[in-house]
């Protein structure tokens, strides 16, 4: 059983809406990467987890793990396909961390992807709703920003949170995509702009949600004692938890807090033996511009209720107190669904390890990754540290 | 293989015709959609069905304004969170209501509508939607 897993090394395709590729060229492109920033041989590893969500509907192609050994001439090593809705990369992650833990492999390549593009806009909708409760919520009419949007209005009713605080949050977020070149939108975006933006459901609007995306991320992890033969600084995966909460919003008691984040980021904080306050950088989930808010409550920053001013006051920038979504987030990065989970965990290894650039967070030292599935009923966290 | 949705339809047509679910007799919580186990008791629960009244009040609501294929033509249209006075919370979109009107804590009740089609040779989907209680009766 090994003690300790690293993150020997990581990679990540563009992320965007990649027209002229399909998914077995992104996913092997970061997949590549992650091998080579790692320093391995493809001898070396034994084992792939890849987590997606719904290639059967987006590309018409399932059976994903086979494709990615097949595709990297990987031989004939076991690959496991992870499905947790727009958490089945955060899934990934989590089964490698298990398998590393348990002793049943030392060197696993995760990847996490997502072809969103080669559907129309409500071809992809549809297929993002079945991350609900698909009979009781979305088949009579509740569309996926509605389901949000049920949060985001209650959050505004029950804490004061405004039209321009979930708005702050997309601002945010663009600002710091710009210094990301793996980002799907590299561009800053007024205040004006986004409150001028149209409602996709009431009261969430176009520029508060996430985009369409394309693209892939890949991670190598492995024992302590192999990180040490490939790299001399490895990154450390102090821990992993998750938790699930009901699938349908409407079961649940108070729609303004996700339970299993709560549940989740609490055994992650004891298992690393941390509190919040020993955090550096946080990459919290925000599909939504509230989910970013409601999180901030979910994992501890700030009281409940104050998630709409902690994005006011500055609290979540890059040189604020808590740093939040350094990479853009799923909003200016880009949310390939079953992706967004490894890119997280891509960008706590570089700004843990001091190499993001203009993004950096100054002196992290440990960051810590939230990764929501659906409208909260599944929540994956990891805590990463030097 | 059965026509487009008609088995998935047709099997749930208490529930969704009727707004069918069950109550415990043991702790004596509601459950709509119906749940094969009571999440609090578990084995020691005694389920039987319950067929609620369908009367309760907007807990919270959005206007869908980009809705997928099967919605597109109703857009924009009302859903929400109805809390049924038995107490657990459905989805369902409200009718018979300006999107200004709605608001939350709004007493609602239920009504037979036409949900969505399947398309050309699918199935037509009919379910409970809710309306305003003052719309009909006058009163709350
Ligand atoms: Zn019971």
């Amino acid at each position: 059983m090994s003690k300790k897993v690293a993150i020997a090394g990581v990679g990540m395709s563009k992320f965007g809406e990649l027209w002229n590729k399909n998914l077995r060229d992104i996913t092997l492109e970061a997949g590549m990467a992650a091998i080579i920033d790692a320093g391995v041989a493809g001898a070396d590893i034994e084992a792939v987890t890849i987590g997606n969500m719904s290639a059967g509907r987006f590309t018409g192609q399932e059976h994903l793990g086979a494709l990615a050994v097949d595709m990297g001439g990987l031989g004939d090593i076991p690959a496991y396909s992870v499905e947790a809705a727009c958490a089945s990369g955060g899934a990934a992650i989590r089964h490698a961390y298990m398998a590393i833990k348990s002793g049943e492999h030392d060197v696993i390549l995760v990847l996490g992807c997502e072809k969103m593009s080669d559907v129309n806009q409500t071809e992809a909708m549809k297929t993002i709703s079945v991350a609900s409760d698909w009979e009781w919520e979305g088949m009579l009419g509740a569309t996926f920003p509605a389901l949000y949007a049920f949060m985001a209005r209650k959050h505004m009713l029950d804490y004061g949170t405004t039209d321009e605080q979930l708005s702050l949050v997309a601002v945010k977020n663009h600002k710091n995509a710009v210094d990301n070149p793996y980002a799907q939108f590299r561009r800053e975006l007024p205040l004006e702009v986004v409150m001028n933006s149209g409602y996709l459901a009431d009261p969430i609007r176009l520029l508060h949600s996430s985009p369409i995306t394309d693209g892939a991320a890949g991670v190598i992890m492995c024992t302590e004692e192999k990180a040490k033969e490939f790299t001399d600084t490895p990154i450390y995966v102090e821990s992993s938890a998750q938790a699930s909460d009901t699938l349908a919003l409407h079961e649940r008691e108070d729609i303004t807090t996700m339970g299993a984040v709560v549940e989740s980021t609490g055994t992650a904080l004891d298992r690393a033996k941390c509190s919040i306050e020993d955090i550096d950088v946080f990459e919290l989930h925000d599909s939504f511009t509230i989910s970013e808010i409601m999180l901030t409550e979910d994992v501890g920053i700030v009281e409940k209720g104050k998630g709409g001013e902690a994005v006011e006051k500055g609290l979540t920038q890059i040189d604020g107190e808590y740093p939040v979504n350094p990479s853009g987030g799923l909003k200016a990065r880009g949310h390939p669904v079953g992706a967004t989970g490894v890119a997280q965990l891509v960008e706590l290894y570089h700004q843990v390890k001091g190499d993001a650039g203009k993004r950096q967070v100054p002196d992290t030292e440990r960051g810590l990754a939230v990764n929501i599935g659906g409208t909260g009923a599944t929540s994956i966290v990891h805590i990463v540290g030097r | 293989m059965a026509e487009h949705g008609v088995a998935k339809v047709w099997r749930k047509q208490q529930e969704i015709y009727r707004i069918q679910g069950n109550h415990c007799k043991t702790c004596d919580r509601h459950f709509f959609p119906p749940r094969p186990v009571c999440p609090e008791c578990r084995r020691k629960g005694d389920l039987e069905t319950y067929k609620f009244k369908g009367l309760g009040k907007i807990h919270t609501f959005s206007v869908v304004r980009q809705a997928p294929e099967d919605f597109k033509r109703q857009v924009p249209y009302i859903v929400a969170q109805v809390e049924l006075d038995e107490g657990p919370r459905l989805t369902a979109q409200i009718v018979n209501c300006d999107i200004e009107s709605v608001y939350v804590g709004m007493r609602v009740r239920a009504c037979f509508r036409k949900i969505t089609e399947y398309g050309p040779g699918g199935i037509i989907v009919y379910g409970y939607k809710f309306e305003p209680t003052m719309r009909v009766t006058g009163h709350e």
